[in-house]
């Protein structure tokens, strides 16, 4: 079979606009949930390592069964699967969101517990020593110095989070990948429009990128 | 005088292992308590008990005049014993991402909550003091180890400890380096604090210890002045370690 095939440049180009409208909703979902996912990755992170066990062992079983999931199938258990727990409808926005905090969440633990980890133990006892109580030991002195090592696995972990979002076209959010499969329908320019679409994804993970290499260049300079 | 330190029966395990065994030992203000022992006998073990960074399973220990209590037990005076017990540790421990200057106001702001303006000048006087106050805007990492250890000494002194911990201070440095550190020790011993120090600088010992205590597989096994210690030591354990690190 012969392909006559010709890149319409046009109809990438006249694709953007309808495009760029899934942007603020891919980025809404990536950075809401990224941000929730911290907050719950520094939570179970910290509690992972913590000598209790009744502490540690409902933080290890958030991580194994969010880390252990495909995410799509959690996202469409939370949209299609909880309203009929909760006796009402879940908005895909929510949902999407949930997905990402959760996921990145658990992924975001292990990144803390390895940080934190990763501290070598004279910096806990010199702080200790000179009077310190824990709680300012580990707050003044270990965490800055772990989060520093954290930035580029949390860097990775941002990445793989905002392409995680074009998964969520299945709930109908209006994000990225959404908007291209409805503009396809309309107009059969498969090939320019997600070629428009994974350039998209690019700009913003390339974005990320370096911005991430700018902070950790000012952040370890002097470790 | 009462003691700054006063152990008694003190004795620690780590599993199966005897670590510590009946340690009976007291330091009076001012004096300069010098530790030696192969390694692995539990000299630095033992110190690291006197500010609760090990904990014991039984016997006392009173630290000025806090009880510090066993394994188990609650330490409300623990808190207490650390403001007062500066350490000063083989590898430093210098906090990486602070600068000199800051490394040595954390304590006093975070734990006696000085203000920002007293606890720099406190630190500048203190780096001068243990002659770096050239450096005091530099990273750690920028330093030589022997400024290193001089800083960590300062960060102690920041706390106007009572009772100053160190920890095999010198063994990590390069031999050139050794000197200064040695130097900002025995000032400050001249200076009547009191100290515990486990080192392998027998020259150092001889000179500013007012008591040498030998230590050989966790227990005391002879103490006395340094000149009793060195040169006429009665047991042949004692004999035998001299005879062994003197040699070089």
């Amino acid at each position: 079979m012969e392909s006559t095939f010709q890149f319409d440049w046009q109809a990438a180009i006249n694709s953007i606009p309808f495009l760029l409208k899934g942007i603020p909703y891919t980025l809404l979902i990536s950075f809401g949930g990224l941000a929730i996912g911290f907050a719950l990755g520094i939570l179970f992170g910290l509690l992972s390592i913590n000598k209790r066990w009744f502490m540690r062992w409902p933080a290890t079983a958030y991580i194994e069964i969010f880390r252990g999931t495909p995410i799509l199938v959690q996202v469409l258990f939370i949209f299609y699967g909880l309203p009929d727990l909760l006796g009402g409808p879940i908005d895909p926005l929510t949902a999407g969101i949930a997905a990402i905090a959760l996921n990145s969440g658990a992924y975001i633990s292990e990144v803390v517990r390895g940080g934190v980890q990763s501290i070598d133990r004279g910096q806990t006892e010199a702080g200790l020593s000179l009077g310190l109580s824990r709680t300012q030991t580990f707050w003044s002195i270990v965490w800055p110095q772990a989060f520093r090592r954290m930035i580029p696995p949390l860097g990775n972990q941002a990445i793989v989070s905002i392409k995680d979002t074009s998964l969520f076209s299945v709930i109908g959010v209006g994000e990225l990948v959404r908007q291209g499969q409805v503009y396809i329908a309309n107009t059969f320019t498969a090939f320019e429009v997600y070629f428009v679409v994974a350039l998209m994804y690019l700009c913003i993970t390339l974005s990320l990128s370096v911005g991430l290499r700018m902070l950790e260049r000012r952040g370890v300079a002097n470790i | 005088m009462t003691q700054i330190v006063k152990m008694q029966g003190l004795n620690k395990h780590f599993g199966e292992l005897h670590v510590l065994k009946e340690i009976d030992l007291s330091v009076e203000p001012g004096e300069v308590v010098v530790i030696i022992g192969a390694s692995g006998s539990g000299k630095s073990t033992l110190i690291r008990c006197v500010n609760g960074l090990e904990e014991y399973q039984s016997g006392q220990l009173l630290v000025d005049k806090e009880n510090l209590l066993p394994k188990g037990a609650s330490q409300k005076g623990l808190a207490t014993i650390r403001k007062q017990v500066g350490m000063v540790f083989q590898q430093f421990n210098l906090f990486p991402h602070l600068t000199v200057k800051k490394n040595i106001m954390l304590a006093p702001t975070k734990v006696k909550e000085v203000s920002d303006t007293d606890a720099a000048r406190l630190a500048d006087r203190l780096l001068d003091r243990v002659g770096i106050a050239t450096q005091a805007n530099k990273y750690p990492s920028q330093l030589s180890g022997g400024q290193q250890q001089r800083v960590a000494i300062a960060r102690a002194l920041a706390m106007d400890p009572r009772l100053m911990l160190f920890d095999e201070p010198t063994s990590a440095l390069d031999p050139e380096m050794i000197g200064e550190v040695l130097d900002v020790m025995r000032e400050l011993a001249k200076e009547g604090m009191t100290m515990m120090v486990v080192t392998h600088e027998m020259g150092f010992a001889r000179e500013v210890a007012d008591r040498v205590i030998y230590i050989h597989e966790g227990r005391i096994v002879e103490e006395g002045k340094p000149e009793a210690v060195f040169d006429n030591p009665q047991h042949e354990r004692t004999q035998a370690f001299l005879a062994r690190v003197l040699k070089h």
